[in-house]
């Protein structure tokens, strides 16, 4: 905490070196979204050494051949559309429980959501169906291209959806360059099944704090780091009954409900809830439970009254001085 | 178990077709991921072009998209149309109405009785949003149900709570489409009606939809005009344009009867709130309340004796009709003697269950010019949805009148739907997804199926008067008779 309040104000001072030190640490950083950094690996190819890079190529082949598949409700992403049943009636009914705004039809009309790792669009269409405006981003190209097709022929989503294929941390660091600040622009942030995928959950926790409303909710579903999350979500899920394709997860990169908290809250949030959701292969629909031993979906929020002492400072983003300075 | 046997059979069925639908899939799949594979090499710049494009044609040819079209404003129809424009859920939804025919207003309720009338019962009455203007006109509630065979003497009536509660409320058909149109006047912000408008064309969408087509259903006006809809609801009666361009099979037999309808003067004025069946060896014949004076007759008979009913003077149909409800010449004095004992010993056992016989009014005269009839049949469609398609009332489903099921089924249809389809709105859904049109299927077949069969049984249990049969079933419906627990299930179920 200390290194944040302090590091901050004294990064934001040099001036000259920031943008440098922005473009550089954002690269360094690298943040890991679902489906890897295609954006970032055909712009910097050249100029980044295989070593520096944590993407992997063939981890972007795959979700690249993976991008046209996307709306096939009975295909490879069947599971992930059973679970909009759960998901999205846990953000509208966590966001209705805040704005308390009534609007009959559109219950979420009004508010600005961020989907990070949208994919196909699986989430972010039915949040805008709500009323939402949603941004989606991913840093796949084919699957924004897939998303913004597929919204492209709803007329109640021309309007309400907008994708854009980058990461949380470049979508960041663009708003100080563009007309509108891209902090504290979020009535939420939605990040499903992404940070399992994620290599830096501190810069990520930092971002989405970063472009939330104070107030603003953040939701996540993940997998825990369990034995039995393994047993299940990667032997049983990819390998045997290729629910999920194969080589989607790695185990490593879980995390755990308790280490997720306490990594939220060191961030400022409060964390609301979490609960557990289990899936049942055979009907092929999701389920809440009271153990989060496999899968599970929380709701945390950024307090009201930013604890930052310069709230200028804050209207203007530089998640990559707080990277530095905390982890350098 | 015959009711297991014939709904395994179906599933069966729709099973294998959606198998073979599934092998399309996939070869339309395979086609796509060609396409994808194409769009990589296309830049991302171009992403935002092509949806631009996209959009111009989606805009320029095709016109607006709805989120709900009817086709059909028939009772069902319109009844769907004011339900979904009625559901907060689906409020800023753009619903269509299609209706061939001219919009039916009425003014003032017409003094004669139409012969078309239905049976609502009480659930159906919550359910219907334009309960209250249908009161306001006319309607007949009826509070005992009597049925009894025209073999012996064996009957059976339905009341609930002692007479203190409606059964079911006999509506002329035209009644309840006014009070319906009515209510549509009076939420145009939510729901469109086009009367005068005929489908000639319906085009399907693909499965999964992808760049190259629309993904929604296509729909061509006679009059030219092309719509599009997420979601188009049939409601287009037992000859359903929408299931046959969907070439969705349909298990139907035609019973070779024909029902002949007439307005019924009756010889005296009574308090007239029972509806009365009997079975005839021929078909059964049902005289329904209409009024204080008057009844609805529905006698469903073979085709040739419906054509001799409709040629008698006015004087020998009545005739026709009091000894059609009065006459005992098909008894048997073996089943006479079976049934009364049968009776006896029951009533020994059971003093206080069962219920004494009544006789029905006997008719005086006819409705001018009420005589019609027309044909019956049975059918229903072994997939009710397809991909953004789902059917309701007669074009799912079509029974014989004798139980006074139809128009219930087809209100039951209406309330499942638009609770399902507000449930898939309040959760961001699309509306044509097919997740919750299955589960529409899943319920209302398992509903209907088991109540058509029941229906099938009946009339064909009473179209015989051979001597085991007839006894069959004279044991059995006086033993139903004396178990109320047994008769309220009925009526639960006929209810539902």
């Amino acid at each position: 905490m200390y290194c944040r309040k302090v590091g901050r104000p004294l990064l934001g001072l040099c001036g000259p070196g920031r943008s440098y030190s922005r473009a550089a640490v954002c690269r360094q950083r690298a943040l890991w979204l679902r489906r890897s950094q295609h954006q970032a690996l055909s712009r910097h190819n050249s100029t980044r050494s295989p070593s520096q890079s944590t993407v992997d190529p063939d981890e972007v082949k795959r979700f690249q051949s993976l991008a046209s598949k996307w709306w096939d409700e009975q295909g490879e992403f069947a599971a992930l559309h059973a679970m909009n049943d759960l998901r999205v009636p846990f953000i509208r009914d966590n966001l209705l429980n805040v704005h308390r705004a009534h609007h009959p039809g559109k219950p979420l009309a009004g508010l600005r959501i961020l989907d990070v790792g949208c994919g196909g669009g699986l989430l972010t269409e039915p949040l805008g169906r709500l009323g939402a405006n949603v941004l989606g981003i991913d840093p796949v190209e084919n699957s924004i291209g897939t998303a913004q097709l597929h919204a492209s022929y709803d007329p109640d989503l021309r309007d309400r959806v907008a994708y854009q294929a980058c990461t949380l941390e470049e979508l960041s660091a663009d708003g100080a360059e563009e007309q509108e600040p891209v902090a504290d622009r979020f009535d939420a942030v939605v990040a499903s099944e992404v940070v399992e995928h994620l290599a830096d959950l501190e810069t990520f926790a930092f971002c989405c704090s970063h472009v939330l409303k104070p107030g603003g909710s953040l939701f996540i579903t993940t997998i825990n780091k369990t034995n039995l999350s393994y047993a299940l979500g990667i032997v049983v899920a990819e390998q045997l009954l290729h629910i999920v394709p194969s080589g989607t997860h790695d185990w490593e990169k879980f995390i755990s409900p308790v280490d997720l908290e306490r990594l939220l809250e060191s961030h400022g949030f409060s964390v609301q809830c979490v609960q557990g959701m289990l899936y049942n292969p055979v009907s092929g629909g999701w389920s809440w439970t009271n153990s989060t031993a496999i899968n599970y979906a929380l709701h945390a929020v950024k307090p009201r009254d930013s604890l930052q002492p310069d709230r200028a400072e804050e209207s203007c983003p530089h998640p990559e001085d707080h990277a530095a300075a905390t982890h350098s | 178990l015959l009711l297991g046997r014939i709904q395994g059979e179906s599933t069966l069925i729709s099973y294998e077709v959606r198998l073979t639908a599934d092998k399309m899939h996939k070869l339309t799949k395979a086609a796509l991921t060609c396409h994808g594979l194409g769009r990589c090499f296309i830049s991302e710049k171009h992403v935002s072009a092509v949806k631009i494009i996209s959009r111009g044609l989606v805009s320029a040819e095709h016109g607006d998209v709805y989120d709900v079209i009817i086709s059909g404003g028939g009772m069902v129809g319109s009844a769907m149309a004011c339900s979904l424009g009625m559901e907060p859920n689906l409020a800023g939804k753009k619903i269509l109405l299609l209706e061939a025919g001219n919009k039916k207003v009425m003014d003032r309720v017409p003094e004669a009785y139409s012969t078309r009338v239905s049976s609502i019962s009480p659930s159906s009455a919550t359910l219907l949003s334009a309960w209250e203007h249908i009161t306001e006109m006319r309607c007949k509630p009826y509070k005992r149900m009597q049925v009894w065979d025209a073999c012996s003497d064996a009957l059976i009536t339905f009341d609930k709570e002692n007479l203190q509660e409606e059964m079911a409320y006999i509506v002329e058909n035209d009644i309840v489409v006014a009070s319906l149109t009515k209510q549509l006047d009076s939420m145009s912000d939510n729901v469109q009606v086009e009367y005068r408008s005929k489908v000639v064309k319906y085009r399907w969408p693909r499965p999964h939809h992808m760049a190259e087509s629309i993904p929604w259903v296509q729909v061509t006006l006679a009059n030219g005009k092309t719509l599009q809809t997420k979601l188009l609801i049939g409601a287009d009666g037992p000859n359903s344009m929408v299931r046959r361009e969907l070439g969705i099979p349909t298990v139907k037999w035609n019973y070779d009867q024909s029902a002949v309808v007439a307005v019924l003067h009756l010889s005296e004025p009574t308090e007239n709130n029972v509806a009365w069946q009997r079975f005839l060896p021929t078909g059964p014949i049902a005289m329904l309340p209409l009024s204080d004076t008057e009844s609805s007759l529905v006698w469903s008979t073979s085709h040739q004796h419906a054509e001799e009913l409709l040629e008698l003077d006015e004087e020998s149909f009545v005739d026709a009709i009091n000894s059609a409800f009065w006459n005992n010449e098909n008894q048997s004095e073996l089943i006479e003697t079976a049934g009364s004992l049968f009776r006896g010993t029951l009533s020994t056992m059971m003093p206080s269950a069962g219920s004494p016989r009544q006789l029905p009014p006997s008719v005086a005269g006819i409705g001018p010019k009420t005589r019609v009839m027309f044909p019956l049949g049975m059918g229903h469609a072994s997939e009710y949805i397809r991909h953004r398609v789902a059917l309701i009332g007669d074009a799912a489903h079509r029974v014989h009148p004798l139980a006074g099921q139809g128009a219930n089924l087809g209100f039951g249809d209406v309330a499942c739907l638009t609770q399902l389809l507000s449930q898939a709105a309040f959760n961001g859904k699309d509306l044509g997804a097919m997740q919750h049109l299955l589960e529409y299927e899943t319920e209302r077949q398992r509903h209907n199926l088991p109540m058509m069969v029941a229906i099938d049984l009946m009339k064909r249990l009473y179209s015989t008067n051979s001597v085991p049969v007839v006894l069959l079933r004279t044991l059995g419906l006086q033993a139903t008779n004396m178990l109320p627990a047994l008769k309220e299930q009925i009526i639960a179920f006929a209810s539902k």
